[in-house]
């Protein structure tokens, strides 16, 4: 069942959702990458919430006119409506007032779904048309969609995808570098305009697959996912696209192959799933390689300063740094240190005299800026070189070993 | 109106609503100065999939279990938002979205999964609530206050809540220095000897405890528009902190009040028959306030340059 | 105080010698602070001199901000220890004033001036101990010190740079302690407030108060300072400004970032060893 449907064998209505939902994520996970790079990736948080009024809104008017109020087009334009309403009242409050932008996302997020829900009530209350499914927004709900529903979900991503190819450029410069942007003459709150309208048109037309509490979800988590994989901001897009096209299909094909799961829900853990693997084992950026390279740095520290105390006949405190003394054969039990903790100590010693001079010298003020304290002076500067300061310092006399 | 009609039917839901919305306030002022309003936002999506567990585990739908396991689920959000955001070096805001639309999701699932038909327990109640249930049917009129049969029936949804906002009163008076001292300057705070890690959690975790007691008894819209709108809108009023929580509180209760008023005879006044969401009436109100004082409100412009300027 | 040279002895180390440990207001040793995997502080010792004014001075990134803020707490250390009057810092926070730099906070903060320097009250005050009128009045007295009093009831965000840093000084006069640590309390502001700040300095330290201040301006080190501190991530030169700071440490230090005639100006030792 499962093999079926990841080959799109169930049903024309499936592979149509199962395409749409892959074109959506893709989009989905580029769009949001410039967003997370312009640090603003919970906006998407506030126009996703802000749909609802709009959704309600679209329906009363679509029935006050005499339709049955659930045509999907209809009733997406309306979301897109109240979207682009609650995110001039978020760009208004953060430029008109002293609040923050985390502020003003929330306050339009839960004043806006609020009066959503205010509408869906009275929705309830007029008796029309049993709500036509629209608590179905809420939470996405693909079972039981129509064809037509499925070619505007389908249409959309597509038309979300053609945009996104179009505008990159642009898009790229301002996310990465916003000041440079505008000197090459490109106009940054137009570009920025053109990125929220993205986001609208994603958020809109996952609505009715994902609902619009996990559409956010669908525009963070690929761009945080790609981001541990490379530093390089063409790649963070591209592998954040793949991520959310994956992730979506995926999702959608487990979600048509059993009952009682939810196509958002899947989606959102089948992302997040991507995401939890490059957390942990991306090989920069991912928790075990930082993990590996603290415990390496931290070592080379103590082990660094133990040596210099030594040399200097100097007391050491620290427990670490005695341990690792001890246990790579520099330190006996009792403290004293041992002939290779002698010598490795006269090195460390003689190697920060060395260093000393080069900082001093302005000669070697390139060499000098790699200094950090633990860098060995063999890897910047020639055997030459060395030789060199070794006649200024005047030979390993000094050197108390 | 008769307190025969108010006092059973009108009165708890509308305490109720207040001590929520004040609950959700006072630590919402803190969290909006600290550009933490979001996490308010974060703990009240993670409430459900808190009390899907609780109730997986349990088996029975009952407010103690429940509210443990939201209160669990808080605590692993926050938790897992700052692991992410110290791990995956991830600036705060996408570490929140990754984590509360997850748990949200993996909360959805389990819910469909669990067949959860005989009991009441479903999306649409955790986001809205049922604050127009909470009806004290063994009252009779204003004399029930001191009538201790009629008492002992009150909604315990009134008592938890009460208990919860004078918790929170607690801590915010108690902390009240520390609070404010780490809030602004927390270097120097951390060199006063101040825990402010600690301080900064045990601030999260009241917040998420007034959140999951309110959202037991009014949904999570209530919630999210509670722990930010009437702070918003008190930083226009006020140039102190004290005043700016003392507002807070004035907008908050106004709000509740005013939202449910208007949900439940609102739609009588326009000839419909029927009232509307209480929880989501009581969010516009908030919003609409916030929109006035954004407009008017004496203290709406920032003065000093943002930090690290 | 014996004149320490990198170049001589003031080699980095995990420990030192006990007995400075024990007298010196504020001593750190084997202190190694980074960023990611890039030291920004490696493996420094300071004695700060008792009853005097030491300036750490090293070029930008050097790790100036960085060591204040890591002895004291601020930011985590990866090694070291720190003594305050010979005891662990956690026993002595009493005796600590600290001023950090102005742009660390967000000066939109909704409250007043006279509430950021009673801020500094707050180990007399406790958690819950009331703010009575003599507080307000010691409060006052600290503002009237910097040349505040005045502004006592300003919105924190309506005033001057200078005049923030004049704020936050007050609050560290306000904690009545023994030992000042100030981070770049010069940086930014107007003449007016270099001079009050440095008045209200030397009459600390007329007091017989320990000061140390992080500061980027070595034109004006000879005439505020008596020790130095020359730091650039690791320590370079420590002790009276007459010794410490010449053209040798600040070669040193600072190395080709500083032009010779740079030096010539700072009225400084002539470099020894003939860099000319």
């Amino acid at each position: 069942m499962l093999f079926d449907a990841l080959l799109l064998q169930l049903g024309y209505n499936a592979t149509l959702v199962a395409i749409g939902a892959t074109l959506l994520g893709v989009s989905a996970g580029i769009t949001g990458t410039f967003l997370f790079l312009r640090k603003r990736a919970l906006v998407s948080d506030a126009v996703s919430h802000a749909t609802l009024p709009g959704v309600g809104i679209a329906f009363l008017v679509m029935v006050a006119l005499g339709g049955d109020g659930r045509n999907l087009a209809g009733l997406l334009l309306g979301s897109a409506i109240s979207a682009g309403i609650g995110l001039w009242c978020l760009n208004w409050l953060t430029r008109n007032t002293r609040l923050a932008e985390d502020a003003a996302i929330g306050a339009v997020l839960s004043v806006f779904f609020g009066f959503g829900i205010v509408i869906l009530t009275v929705i309830q209350t007029l008796g029309v048309g049993r709500q036509a499914g629209l608590e179905g927004f809420l939470l996405g709900s693909t079972a039981g969609m129509l064809w037509n529903d499925a070619l505007v979900i389908a249409g959309g991503g597509a038309a979300a995808l053609l945009l996104i190819v179009l505008m990159r450029r642009p898009m790229t410069m301002v996310a990465f570098d916003p000041e440079y942007a505008a000197a090459r003459g490109i106009s940054v709150s137009r570009i920025d305009m053109a990125m929220m309208g993205l986001v609208m048109a994603v958020t809109v037309v996952g609505l009715k697959i994902v609902g619009l509490i996990l559409i956010v979800a669908l525009l963070i988590i690929p761009a945080v996912t790609a981001r541990f994989w490379t530093e390089r901001s063409d790649l963070v897009v591209l592998l954040a696209g793949v991520a959310g096209g994956v992730a979506a299909y995926v999702g959608a094909a487990l979600s048509a192959s059993a009952p009682n799961l939810p196509t958002g829900p899947i989606i959102v853990l089948v992302s997040f799933a991507l995401f939890a693997l490059s957390l942990l084992f991306a090989p920069n950026r991912g928790v075990l390689a930082a993990v590996l390279r603290h415990i390496r740095f931290q070592r080379q520290v103590h082990l660094r300063q133990g040596l210099l105390a030594v040399a200097q006949e100097q007391l050491i405190y620290e427990p670490l740094t005695l341990r690792l003394l001890r246990r790579h054969g520099l330190l006996r039990a009792d403290g004293v240190p041992t002939e290779k903790g002698r010598a490795r100590a006269a090195k460390a010693l003689r190697d920060e005299h060395r260093w000393a001079l080069v900082r001093s010298d302005q000669s070697h003020e390139a060499a000098a800026a790699m200094y950090d304290g633990l860098r060995d002076i063999e890897t910047v500067l020639t055997a030459d070189q060395i030789r060199e300061i070794d006649n200024l310092i005047g030979g390993p006399k000094e050197v108390s070993a | 109106m008769s307190g025969s009609e108010f006092v059973p039917l009108s009165l708890t839901p509308l305490l109720i609503g207040v001590f929520a919305a004040v609950a959700c306030a006072l630590p919402g002022n803190f969290l909006l100065l600290r550009r933490q309003a979001l996490i308010g936002d974060a703990i009240s999506h993670v409430v459900l999939p808190g009390i899907v567990v609780a109730f997986l585990l349990t088996g029975v739908i009952a407010a103690g279990p429940m509210m443990f396991g939201a209160a669990g689920a808080a605590v692993v959000a926050v938790v897992l938002i700052e692991l992410i955001r110290r791990l995956g070096r991830i600036e705060p805001g996408a570490a929140m979205g990754v984590v509360f639309t997850t748990m949200f999701a993996g909360g959805v699932l389990l819910l469909e999964q669990t067949d959860t038909s005989s009991v009441h327990l479903d999306v649409e109640h955790a986001l809205y609530g049922n604050l127009e249930s909470l009806i004290w049917l063994d009252a009779t009129g204003w004399a029930s206050l001191v009538d201790p049969v009629a008492l002992s029936y009150l909604p315990p949804e009134l008592s938890r809540m009460a208990l919860t906002l004078l918790g929170v009163l607690v801590f915010v008076t108690l902390f009240w220095r520390p609070l404010k001292i780490s809030t602004f300057d927390e270097g120097f705070a951390r060199t006063l000897g101040i825990r402010t890690n600690m301080l900064g959690l045990a601030l999260v975790i009241t917040a998420a405890i007034a959140a999951v007691a309110a959202f037991d008894a009014v949904g999570s819209i209530i919630v999210i528009a509670m722990f930010i709108c009437p702070p918003a809108a008190a930083r226009m009023m006020s140039n102190r902190l004290e005043g700016q929580v003392g507002w807070s509180v004035v907008f908050a209760v106004v709000s509740a009040v005013l939202g449910y008023v208007l949900a439940g005879y609102g739609p009588l006044w326009l000839g419909a028959s029927d009232a509307v969401s209480a929880a989501g009436m009581i969010a516009t109100v908030s919003g609409v306030l916030l929109a006035v004082a954004a407009r008017f409100g004496p203290c709406r412009l920032r003065s000093g340059a943002p930090a690290g300027v | 105080m014996t004149l320490e040279l990198a170049r001589d002895n003031g080699m980095p180390t995990a420990t030192n010698g006990t007995a400075a440990l024990e007298q010196s207001p504020f001593a750190i040793r084997g202190l190694t602070v980074s960023y990611g995997e890039k030291p920004a502080v490696f493996s420094v010792d300071m004695t700060v001199e008792a009853g005097k004014m030491t300036a750490i001075i090293g070029p930008n990134g050097a790790g100036k901000s960085t060591l204040l803020k890591a002895a004291l707490g601020v930011v985590p250390p990866v090694s070291g220890r720190v003594q305050v009057f010979g005891k662990p810092l956690d026993t002595q926070r009493a005796r600590i004033a600290y001023v950090p730099q102005r742009a660390s906070v967000d000066w939109d903060f909704p409250t007043r001036v006279i509430d950021v320097v009673i801020m500094g009250l707050y180990r007399e005050l406790g958690l819950l101990g009331r703010i009575t009128g003599r507080h307000k009045a010691a409060a006052r007295d600290c503002l009237e010190r910097v040349g505040m009093a005045d502004f006592a009831d300003r919105q924190i965000g309506q005033l001057s740079g200078g005049q923030q840093q004049r704020v936050f000084l007050a609050r560290a006069l306000a904690q009545g302690a023994d030992l000042y640590l100030l981070d770049e309390p010069f940086a930014g502001v107007d003449a007016a407030t270099e001079k009050a700040i440095i008045a209200v300095l030397k009459q600390l330290r007329a007091e017989g108060k320990t000061v140390v201040v992080v500061h980027h301006d070595l034109a004006t080190v000879t005439d505020y300072f008596d020790n130095v501190f020359l730091i650039n991530t690791r320590k370079v030169a420590e002790g009276p400004v007459s010794e410490a700071f010449t053209a040798d440490t600040l070669q040193a230090a600072y190395g080709g970032r500083l032009a010779t005639a740079q030096v010539d100006q700072l009225g400084v030792a002539p470099v020894m060893g003939g860099v000319y």
